[in-house]
């Protein structure tokens, strides 16, 4: 949304990230160098299939990850905090105050043993120096906001005497609790009915209007992404392979796999896929992330590929100002048709 | 193979025949009582549902969490036991003398959404689909060798996969295997439960291809459940919608998706995220969610949500009939010709075609 050059620092900037994973057997390197700059007030939605990095991305901004099995290169700020550099009091009190997170399954995520409404008291409770009863009214307000019907009643509530949805909307009530500027949603809406889905999507835009929230959202499906978001990175094997504002990458996608994405889509608009139509597919699978071929981690499946794509690793190349392409071949995808 | 060939269900009634017509399928599961007696009830998660699947066609079966999609598929299949209810497969009634279930099961087989759930982790992949074969009497060289022609079929190189076990396999070869066990015993129907829902949108694509391929060639006939409408849509010659275990609308494809009648359809169908980024949704289609099946609301269950509910609607339960078209059913009293609703035409005008 906002340009490039309005202000001089974004209020996230993920530099060269790089986030292996080391266990019984090949080291894996869920990501592999990833730029990616968040301005304030900004959703950006990354998109990708299983296995693309885009949660351990997400996840790694708060660093989540379990520290003795993860190695972590490249730089994160957040709203000027070093994520990289911080001890672990530090990161808790970055946690839920700064930035805070939402996930796909929010009866994991909350506790069962407690009540909603005496984890937002706690939450709030445990960052600011405030009464319980103040807290309590806090947490009420928010159930407000998230609109849960008899809010006062419902915080009284178990995780699991609430419905899909209403679990859904406690979640983000909670990670809203310490007023955070930057908000990570980890496919909040993947789990539940579409009726439900697409309130949950107009709340958190909503939500992010009216509070001002920077949102990273991560999702696979292109359609949620679209609902909410400014900016579209679309991720393979760890990599932001395409970036660019959703109006652009909808209509003047540029890399071999966002168009095989567009493409492949059943969709619901007017050009949609003719029933009785073969599918366009991705041929292969998805690729192994422990043995990845060298150069560009799509020439295996891309019916562009030459030799030069198996070369080295292909760096982003500038289609026009905030729209980037991993792909050394873009000149032959300029007028591929798109979904719209 | 040729045992199996001279066993192959033949078609009894012909073309025009239904391949399998439920009329009033009941599924009620009761609830226990807590150790204070509190509790109880009933999840009424199929109540009395009517619908035909024809020969060579693909039904869809769209709904949300609770609605009995699934419970349909299970009762279809006979995994359980309906209540009530009736079902007639080309001609013959499911468990009757002509019909007895083992054969029933032979013509009707399943493919679930959790691929890997579903097959034994113990057998190889060709142990699996010569599994069921084995069972029927098909002798274990010839089951085997079927089992490999079937993989070729679904993509799967014998020689390369044969003899793997389950774990070793990605979501989307499971998949295929349990395709391939599907078609093992040469069925004439497949019910698909949400069989590429769990598969990334790359994989789904090439096995909803497969799926569409292999109905050409074994000439099948297909149920398919799904909560993704966009598939549905692209998959399904008719498409029925489920609330709360019963059927709200039923119509073919092109008539649903153009112009919905129930207005839980046109909600369901307003509610799939769009992908303009100039036309974003803007008004929450249906505000709350699915009520619990233990209590559905009198009436038309879809009343306490609905835009155009009006005081007869929390009364009078609507009867699935023909909207404006033919073969284009609807269970609303807006469509229902005298049914008190304001929308809808006097019963004197019935013949006319109903609705707004």
């Amino acid at each position: 949304m906002s340009g490039a050059d309005s202000t001089p620092q974004p209020f996230v900037r993920i530099e060269g990230l790089n986030v292996t994973f080391s266990g019984r057997g090949m080291p894996v390197r869920a990501v592999a160098g990833v730029d990616l700059d968040i301005e304030r007030g900004e959703v950006v939605a990354l998109i990708g299939e299983s296995g693309s990095g885009k949660s351990v991305t997400l996840r790694s901004l708060l660093r989540l990850h379990p520290p003795k099995r993860t190695t972590m290169t490249g730089r994160l700020i957040v709203g000027g905090h070093d994520v990289m550099a911080m001890d672990s009091s530090t990161l808790a009190s970055f946690r839920g105050r700064v930035a805070s997170m939402i996930f796909q399954e929010p009866l994991l995520a909350l506790d069962p043993v407690y009540s909603v409404g005496d984890q937002i008291v706690e939450a709030i409770r445990r960052h600011e120096s405030i009464g319980r009863r103040a807290a309590r009214t806090r947490a009420r307000e928010l159930f407000e906001r998230v609109r849960i019907p008899s809010a006062e009643r419902r915080l009284d509530a178990y995780p699991h005497e609430m419905s899909g949805g209403m679990r859904q909307r406690a979640m983000i009530a909670l990670a809203l609790a310490c007023r955070p500027q930057l908000l990570l949603a980890d496919e909040p809406t993947t789990a539940l009915d579409a009726t439900v889905q697409i309130q949950i999507l107009l709340l958190l835009r909503e939500l992010q209007r009216d509070l001002g929230l920077s949102v990273i959202f991560v999702t696979h499906d292109i359609g949620a992404a679209v609902e909410v978001a400014d900016r579209i990175a679309v991720m393979y094997a760890g990599r932001i392979v395409e970036q660019a504002t959703a109006r652009t990458l909808i209509r003047e996608a540029r890399h071999p796999y966002t168009l095989a994405l567009l493409k492949g889509r059943t969709g619901a608009d007017q050009h949609a896929m003719r029933r009785g139509n073969r599918l366009e597919t991705i041929s292969g699978s998805p690729p192994d992330l422990a043995a990845l071929p060298p150069g560009c981690p799509f020439a295996p499946r891309c019916p562009l590929a030459r030799d030069d794509c198996r070369q080295a690793e292909v760096p982003p190349f500038t289609m026009k100002p905030g729209h980037t392409a991993r792909c050394l071949h873009t000149d032959e995808t300029a007028h591929a048709p798109v979904a719209i | 193979m040729a045992a199996l060939f001279d066993q192959a269900p033949l078609d009894v009634g012909g073309p025009a025949q239904p391949l399998l017509e439920v009329s009033r399928l009941v599924k009620h599961f009761p609830l226990k009582k807590d150790s204070f007696g509190r509790g109880g009830g009933v999840v009424r998660a199929v109540d009395g549902i009517d619908f035909q699947i024809r020969k060579g066609e693909t039904l869809g079966v769209v709904g949300e969490s609770g609605c009995g999609k699934s419970t349909t598929a299970r009762l279809l299949m006979h995994l359980i036991e309906p209540d009530q209810g009736e079902m007639i497969f080309d001609g013959h009634t499911v468990g009757g003398r002509a019909l007895p279930l083992k054969t029933f099961r032979r013509q009707t087989q399943m493919v679930f959404q959790d691929s890997y759930a579903s097959l034994n982790p113990r057998l190889t992949v060709e142990e699996s689909i010569a599994f069921a074969p084995r069972v029927h009497g098909v002798s274990r060289q010839q089951a085997i060798e079927r089992a490999r022609d079937l993989l070729e079929r679904v993509s799967l190189e014998p020689r390369r996969f044969a003899a793997r076990y389950t774990h070793e396999l990605s979501g989307g070869q499971r998949q295929r295997v349990n395709i391939a066990r599907a078609l093992a015993l040469q069925p004439r129907l497949i019910l698909l439960d949400e069989a590429v829902s769990a598969l990334d949108k790359s994989v789904e694509a090439q096995v909803i291809n497969l799926l569409l391929d292999l109905k050409d060639e074994f000439r099948l006939t297909y149920l398919f459940i799904s909560h993704d409408l966009h598939v549905v849509r692209y998959i399904s010659d008719r498409v029925m919608v489920m609330y709360l275990g019963q059927i709200v609308e039923l119509a073919p494809s092109e008539s649903l998706f153009a112009g919905p009648k129930h207005p839980y359809t046109a909600a369901l169908l307003r509610s799939m995220p769009s992908i303009d980024p100039d036309n974003r949704t803007d008004e929450v289609p249906l505000t709350g969610e699915p009520p619990n099946p233990i209590n559905p609301p009198a009436g038309c269950r879809f009343h306490p949500r609905c835009p155009h509910a009006e005081p007869v609607c929390s009364g009078t339960p609507p009867v699935l009939g023909d909207a404006a078209t033919p073969g284009h059913l609807v269970s609303c009293l807006m469509f229902q010709p005298g049914s008190g609703h304001s929308a809808a035409a006097s019963p004197s005008q019935a013949t006319g075609g109903a609705g707004r």
